[in-house]
């Protein structure tokens, strides 16, 4: 953590940053009364760059512990993204595959302790 | 110009409302996420409110929760929000044809609250129209019932989740939650090439100092669809044409 910042400072601080990037990133062409463009080649070099930020985010969430592959099998979160994946594939959206990894994570890390 | 407490009587201005209303379940169900997500991440109440009431962006306040979790530096989670974010820069280059004609004080305010969904039911409604009366008040009529619903839901996602003990790991319901927009957002091959780089890079560069691992990943993923693409280019040139 930085410093002497307390860390709740340290926290609002980055969260009043990420409304600047919201603000910022909405307005990109509206902020100017002039036209401009959003160069073609530009635009699909980073097509990809959201999905790939959320799944550089996501997978070692899901993988990792304490910075190293997941050495058990016994984890809820394996699990949890298994049944989400199938439940996906089932039925494509958001909110179906986050209850059904849910219901399979909750149980197992309450009652199992995994 | 209309002012903006004249706004509720307006004919656009509730319509834009209205239309908005279908979308309202999905909506309140993936603001209750969010915000049990937030507090579950263990941001508490008080941050968890100033995150929903500034920030209002569902995907971008996710995906930087395990970044604020780990300590990551400022700058890091802002770039990782702000590539999540990308789409919104395109987004408003769809916007300016039927706001650019507002003084800039109102462009930016609408801009900032006009999100994904706000697009979609807007560009419905005036299918492939340009500039017409009307747009900019059925616009933010859109954008209040995202607004209300959004930051209704996501408030009490926030309360009732802090009841929850941090043991019980509901945060991995942000991580679930990103799981499936990754899936959604699996069109074409290269979406995939792209998804399978950034993930692998993410997790074999995780020993990287100040979470690096992240725009690491994201360059690489960048780099992957790029090089894919040109390929596929080249192969085009090299093969035949035949008819499809």
């Amino acid at each position: 953590m930085s410093g002497a910042m307390p860390q709740w400072a340290w926290a609002a601080l980055t969260i009043l940053g990420l409304a600047a990037v919201t603000a910022i990133s909405r307005n990109v062409f509206l902020w100017s009364r002039r036209e401009l463009r959003f160069p073609e080649p530009l635009q699909r070099a980073l097509q990809m760059a959201p999905l790939a930020a959320i799944v550089a985010i996501t997978a070692p969430e899901i993988f990792l512990s304490q910075g190293h592959l997941i050495e058990t099998w016994r984890d809820a979160r394996l699990f949890a993204a298994v049944t989400a994946t199938a439940a996906y594939a089932w039925r494509p959206g958001v909110l179906g595959p986050l209850v059904a990894g849910l219901a399979v994570y909750l149980p197992l890390r309450l009652a199992l302790g995994w | 110009m209309i002012r903006l407490r004249d706004l509720p009587h307006d004919a656009h201005f509730r319509r834009g409302a209205r239309d908005m209303l279908p979308f309202g379940p999905g909506l309140a169900a993936w603001g209750l996420v969010t915000g049990v997500a937030m507090t579950q991440s263990g941001l508490g109440v008080g941050l968890s409110l100033l995150m929903t009431f500034t920030v209002y962006a569902g995907s971008a306040q996710l995906a930087s929760l395990p970044l604020i979790a780990s300590g990551a530096p400022m700058w890091v989670i802002w770039a990782s929000a702000f590539c999540v974010n990308l789409r919104f820069a395109i987004f408003s280059s769809h916007w300016r044809v039927h706001l650019g004609h507002l003084p800039r004080r109102r462009r930016v305010v609408l801009g900032y609250l006009l999100a994904d969904l706000n697009l979609l039911v807007f560009q419905k409604q005036w299918q492939g129209e340009g500039h017409q009366t009307g747009q900019a008040r059925y616009a933010a009529g859109g954008a209040a019932t995202v607004w209300i619903i959004w930051q209704a839901t996501s408030v009490a996602g926030i309360l009732l989740s802090s009841m929850v003990p941090l043991e019980w790991g509901l945060g991995f319901a942000g991580t679930l939650s990103m799981l499936g927009m990754a899936y959604s957002m699996l069109s074409e091959r290269t979406a995939w090439v792209a998804a399978i780089v950034s993930g692998a890079a993410a997790v074999a560069a995780f020993s990287l100092p100040l979470k690096l691992n992240i725009l690491v990943a994201i360059a690489a993923a960048v780099a992957a669809t790029l090089v894919m693409n040109q390929a596929g280019k080249a192969l085009q040139a090299m093969r035949p044409k035949t008819p499809r």
